[in-house]
This record gives structure tokens, sequence and C-alpha cells, in this order.
């Protein structure tokens, strides 16, 4: 059986959404920029597509620019907002993705911002009192808070209004990476509060190498790739067309089912925890549990110590089982999750995140409790 | 008949190639991984098959696999570049060089440096479109850092003496950056040969996806370094961050296994083609080929371009009067702004000969018929216009 549990990394494509981008590519290959038929053909598909994203999440298609994808949109954010406003400080947490993170640390390192990271909990969540207290620090207006709505590798969920309301009392410019929420909760950019927020459609169903950057009217950035006038000279570069029409299709799957997949979702991942722990002796969870406080799309198991450790991931994939430990992006590196070295998880635990998607099952689910209990009777767990 | 409107508009973005959609498919299907996950096989079917498109890519161009980054294009690999190297020998200098006939994202991205504190020479191009060595020698100063001068010009088609320019960067010790977007399978391109440091190109161009390309970084002899343009979670290196396209990225790989392998057969069918168009066109009472450089050595064009002008029309009224052709009065980047070409002006043309001019680009697809059929449709137009007295 072959079982994927790595939907935070990245989700299989709808076939809904392959069908659509593949009649674009076999039929509509213009330059949206060209002004022929061909030309106008593709520059009609990317219009209908920013309206019909437009629409979904309540904005207007002139705050949404299609990006590469999301470490785009953060980049494009960060570096225009810290250019244009010049903030005296820049507020982040220390569990943001590394897209938001290294780019603001390379900001700092060349001397163009200073950095103040809010403190978070055992769980990953922001203490929005000391967030308050960061932006007192300095004049209303001199501020940018770069938060994320829910964290990829925990799971746990920001309180986006009561977010949105400290930035707002202060005037601080509010960048909300949204990457692992958009398509998966809703979104109302009119009353958000946010000024900028990402997409990268390939966590919602759709294609890689596309996403969007939403920037709220009242702000305005310069360019971050400079080029022809595409993206009313926001972004040059020629469209990635059938991406664009491929990641409007998937959002529009994503928030007309959302009620639908959460529940589903939602269900399995209950069902999970509680089979874990009758399973598995010692298993605890990195992240809050409650619905209200977390991704439901992500659940990071944390199991007893063991000297097999090492053999934990291994074991589940020659099982057919894919998950990760720790984010996609950082799991190369070999120096272990930032985000559990913040929240102050014991590094002798091995931690495993499995994360879910419309198409996971109950027997899915079923066949890795067997499996983890298996190794846990391995491992000799009940015996620590 | 052929199927209408022809597209004659290969240099905007070309269709792409069946056999390269064929091989994109999987990856959006069966094999979705993040390439970057290293716990499972999903992840590492992903990440085997950028590293399969790595050699594709790279090969095409000369180059080893570890001195290719993929980006989401042309544009973005031109703004790695030349940002990258203008934050990371400052200390060294502020100078950069160009010409003034430059692709509208190298010259944006210059004037953002420019903003930043950095100076720009923008050479000058004769008529025929080509570059001056001496004036090149002669901008380079201690300050000068990089020299960015594109490999064939999109609009006309002309093809830069690269590898003297080569020569030149590597005499005076300055990093060469070619915008090689219109060259990369169309012509043989040689990033050691040529004395390349950087290059930057993009699938869409030679029949590949829309939102792939790659940035060629010189890792010996002399070795490039870049500060990224993307930080994030450190991939290609550190060079570029962000979840990499991997169908896009395969698709680009064998787009370009397909080039390296029918560049040859290609370029010998679309010169002909090209050749009949252009011959035909000219011989319209009133009409001149821009970029011609009659004493040159015959491959100094791409072989699939033609930018023609017709004395007394405007470029868009004749485009307007021939639907079932899709050209281009410029490049596609620009298009939709009133200005006359800045290329051609840049050659020394009015303003009037420059909005007078349309280009032709031929491509894989393109068959006699089509050719055939635009060069009627173009006498047809151009003897109605000029009948009506229209100007």
């Amino acid at each position: 059986m072959k079982v994927y549990l790595d939907n935070a990394a990245t989700t299989p494509i709808d076939p809904s959404v392959l069908q659509v981008m593949y009649e674009v590519m076999e039929s509509t290959y213009g330059n949206p920029s060209s002004i022929h038929a061909h030309g106008r053909e593709a520059r009609s598909l990317i219009e209908r597509a920013r309206k019909k994203i437009a629409n979904l999440l309540n904005t207007s298609p002139s705050e949404l620019f299609f990006t590469s994808g999301g470490t785009e949109a953060h980049n494009a954010a960060l570096w225009g907002s810290i250019a244009a406003y010049k903030p005296e400080q820049v507020i982040t947490s220390p569990i943001e993705h590394h897209a938001v993170l290294h780019t603001l640390e390379a900001l700092k390192g060349e001397g163009m911002i200073r950095l103040r990271y809010v403190q978070v909990d055992g769980q990953g969540r922001v203490d929005l009192d000391h967030l308050g207290q960061l932006l007192q620090l300095h004049d209303k207006g001199k501020s940018l808070v770069s938060l994320m709505h829910a964290n990829n590798e925990i799971g746990t969920l920001l309180d986006l209004d009561a977010t949105a309301a400290i930035c707002r009392e202060h005037k601080a410019l509010f960048h909300c990476d949204t990457v692992q929420t958009v398509g998966h909760y809703p979104h109302d950019l009119e009353r958000s509060g946010m000024h900028f927020m990402a997409c990268a459609a390939h966590k919602l169903h759709g294609p890689k190498g596309v996403g969007f950057l939403y920037v709220n009217h009242r702000v305005r950035i310069p360019a971050f790739l400079h080029g022809g006038a595409q993206e009313r000279n926001m972004r040059g570069g020629t469209e990635n067309v059938y991406g664009i029409v491929g990641m409007a299709k998937a959002l529009e799957i994503a928030v007309l089912n959302m009620e639908e997949h959460r529940k589903h979702i939602q269900g399995l991942k209950s069902y999970l925890i509680g089979r874990l722990q009758e399973t598995i002796p010692g298993v605890r969870f990195n992240g809050p549990l409650e619905p209200e406080e977390s991704l439901y799309t992500v659940l990071n198991v944390s199991f007893p110590p063991t000297e097999m450790a090492e053999m934990l991931l291994f074991n589940l994939d020659i099982n057919g089982i894919s998950a990760s430990g720790g984010s996609a992006c950082s799991s190369g590196s070999n120096i272990g999750s930032h985000v559990l070295t913040a929240i102050g998880a014991d590094p002798d635990r091995p931690a495993v995140r499995f994360s879910f998607s419309k198409f996971t099952t109950r027997e899915e689910i079923d066949y890795t409790v067997e499996k983890l209990g298996e190794f846990a009777f391995q491992c000799n767990f009940n015996k620590i | 008949m052929p199927k209408l409107p022809i597209y004659l508009d290969n240099n905007a973005t070309t269709p792409t190639d069946p056999r390269v959609l064929d091989v994109m498919l999987p990856y959006y299907t069966e094999k979705f991984g993040n390439a970057s996950s290293r716990h499972h096989a999903y992840g590492w079917t992903a990440e085997d098959a950028v590293d399969l498109a790595r050699e594709q890519a790279s090969a095409l161009i000369g180059a080893s696999p570890d001195e290719l980054i993929f980006t989401s294009g042309a544009t973005e690999s031109v703004n790695t570049a030349l940002k990258g190297v203008f934050e990371t020998y400052r200390p060294k200098g502020n100078h950069l060089i160009t010409v003034a006939s430059e692709h509208p994202c190298v010259l944006d991205t210059c004037r953002h440096i420019e903003k930043a504190g950095g100076r720009v020479t923008y050479l000058p191009v004769g008529s025929n479109g080509l570059i001056n060595l001496q004036e090149l020698r002669a901008a380079i100063t201690a300050e000068t850092l990089l020299v960015s001068v594109m490999y064939a010009n999109n609009e006309t088609g002309v093809i830069q003496p690269i590898r003297a320019i080569g020569e030149i960067c590597r005499e005076k010790g300055v990093i060469f950056h070619t915008d090689a977007t219109q060259a990369v399978g169309k012509v043989p391109v040689n990033v050691i040969e040529e004395g390349i440091g950087l290059l930057s190109f993009s699938a869409h161009k030679l029949y590949g996806p829309k939102g792939a390309g790659g940035l060629y970084i010189r890792r010996k002899d002399p070795r490039v370094r870049l500060k990224p343009l993307l930080e994030g979670g450190g991939h290609e290196k550190g060079l570029r961050s962000g979840t990499l396209n991997v169908p896009g990225i395969v698709g680009f790989g064998k787009a370009c296994e397909i080039a390296a392998l029918q560049m040859e057969q290609d370029a010998k069918k679309l010169s002909a083609l090209r050749d009949k168009l252009e011959k035909a066109l000219l011989e319209i009472p009133g009409t001149a080929l821009n970029g011609s450089a009659p004493d040159g050595p015959e491959d100094y064009r791409l072989p699939h371009v033609s930018n023609i002008r017709f004395d007394g029309l405007k470029g868009d009224l004749l485009m307007s009067a021939m639907p079932d052709l899709a050209i281009s009065s410029g490049s596609a980047c620009t298009s939709a702004s009133p200005e006359p070409s800045h290329v051609l002006l840049a050659m020394g043309l009015s303003e009037e000969e420059a909005r007078s001019s349309l280009r032709f680009s031929l491509g894989r697809f393109t068959d006699p018929a089509d050719i055939d059929a635009a060069i009627g449709i173009c006498r047809q137009a151009v003897e109605r216009l000029r009948r009506e007295g229209a100007h």
C-alpha cells in the first residue's frame, strides 16, 4: 500500500485542474503580452483567472499579483514593503517558514532592518501581548509584522483577527504567510486587515511554479522582478498561463468544497490522534490539538526516545508511507527543525509530521497506525 | 489553407512540443512529489527528474550540471544575475555595461541598479544592430563589474560577436552575462568556448513550458559568485529558494534535449522558409530589412527571424489589416506600449521607420504552406492599404 501523508510539502494535483491546464497547454500558446489573437486569448485566460481568485477571496483583481510561488511572493512583499516604507523594526516569530525567516535575516545582515522576534509558547502559539509590547517600542506606523497563519510543521494557527487588530491599533504593516491555509480556511481579504498575503498553488492541489501575492490597495510597493510591463509593472516576465489557470481552478474547487473537505480531513486527524494514543505507548504531539487552534491538515507526532529514531522515517518509507521529519524545505539540510527547537521540544524524541489531504482515506490511516505499532513494538516503546 | 491565424510570433513564445508535454504529465499526476522531500520516494523521484533535466539543459549550453540553477524564467534569471553581481561585488566597483538594444528585462533591471547607486553605460549599436568592440573595450574601467550583452536580439535576430566579447571580458577581468533567451536551442551556444560567465535562458522560447528558466553560473576559471534574489528554504544550493516547479523543469530539460538533437535540422528548414518569406516581402516596393549586414558573416542572424520595414505604413495598422497573421511590431513585453521599438531606434531608424516595421519569427511547427499564405496575406494587405492611402 502506498500512503502519501506529506501534503504540507506538496499536494497531488486535482485531475480537473490538470484537465484545464492541459487544454491551455495544447491550444493557447500565445504570449499574453502579444496583441494578436493568440496573445489576447492567453491574456483573457489570465484575467479571468485573476477575477475568479479575487471573487473567491473577496478582494479586487487589482490587488492580486501572480508570482512563481510562495517564496517569491514572500520575498516581494518583505523586500518591497521594507524598501517602500522603511520600517524602524520588523517583527516576526522564530517559527516562520524559511522563505520568510531567511529573507528577513538577509535583510538584517545587510543592515536594512532591525529584526525582533515575538515570543511563542511550547505549542507554537504567538504571545500577542508580547507583540503589542514590541510594537510600542516604536512610533505608530513604523513597524512591519510578518507572521504565519498556520505553521507548516506543527500546525499551530494564529488568531488572525486579533493579530490584525493589534497591527491596526499600532498602524503596523501586516504580512501574513497564508501558504498553508489558502483554500483550506475561508479568507475574506477585504475584512482581514492583512496588507500582504501569499499563496502557493501546489499546496492546494494546484500546480507547482505558480502563486500569488495579495497587496492591499492602501499600500504600494516597488516591483520585485524587473522586466516587461507584466502584472501592471509589478512583476516582469512572461506569465505562466496554464499555471495561473490551474491555480484559479484549484482554488475554486477548494473553496466550493471547503466544508466537506475540512470535515473529512479533521475527522481523519482526530481518528489518527485517538488511534496513536491507544497504540503507541508514550506518544505525544507537537503543537496544539484543539481544532480551533490547529491546522486540520497537519499532525506532528512526537515519539518516545529510542536508539532507532533514525530508522523511523526509513521504516515508514519501506512500508510505502510518505511522511516528513520536519518541513520539506529544511529536511535536506540535516540541521533539525528550527520550529521544534524554538518551541523547546525534546531533541531526543523523534518527530514525524503527517499531513493529510482530501484524498487521504481511513484505510490509509489504519495502515499507518498498524505499521507504527509494529515499529513501536520492535523499539520496545512500552518498556521505556 | 493552413490553420488560421498563422503563428509567426515564435520569438514571443513557442507552442509546447507534444513530446515535451508528454514527459511533463506524469510529474503532475503520479510523480507529484516535492523535490526537497528527503524522506520518501515521492521526493526522490522528483529530485531524480530535476537532476536529469539539469543535465539536459546544461548540456545544451556546454555547461556542467552543477553550474545551472532553475528559475521561473529568463526575467528572473536576468534579475538574479545583474542584481546578484552588483550586490556581491559592490566593494570592487559599481559600473555595469550593457547595450541600448537589450531586452526590457535587462534595461529595467539596470535602471533599478542605477537607482541603487550603480552606474550603467549603454553601448550604442550600428545600423546593423551590432555593438562596436572597440567601444566596449574603451568603456571598461577599473570600476566595471559586469558586461551584459544579449546573445541574439529578440526583435531583429541579430547575433552579437559573443566570442569576441567573452575574450575582451576575460582579458579585462570583468564578468560577462548574456541574455541568450532567443539563441539557446536555435543556434549552437557554448559557455566555455565563448567565455560566458552568466547566461540566462527560458523554456518557453524553445518549445518548453512557460514558468521555467535557467541561469548558468560559472563555477571555475573564474568562479562567479552571486547573492541570491529569492531567499528561503535554500533550494538550488541556496541560490534560488522556492519549491521547484518539477513538471516545468522536466519539460524544460526535454525541450533542451530535443533542441540539441534537431537544432541543425530546424535551423536549415527555418532559414530556407525565412529566406523565402523575406525575399518575397522585400520584393514589395518600399520595403527594407532591419538589421541586415550585407558584408557580415553569414550566421550573424538567427535563422528564423525577419524584421521588415514597410515604408509609409504604420506597423500597427498593417497588423490589424492582417488578422490572420500572428506577428508583432516589437517585443511582446512592450506590445502594449505605444512607443516605437527602442531596438530599431538604437539602430538609427527614425520613429516613423521604427513604427512601420514588423517582426516575423518562424518556429519548429511553421510549414511551407504557412509561409506561402503569409506572403499572400501580407502582399494583399500592403497593396490595399497603400491603395487606400492609409498612413
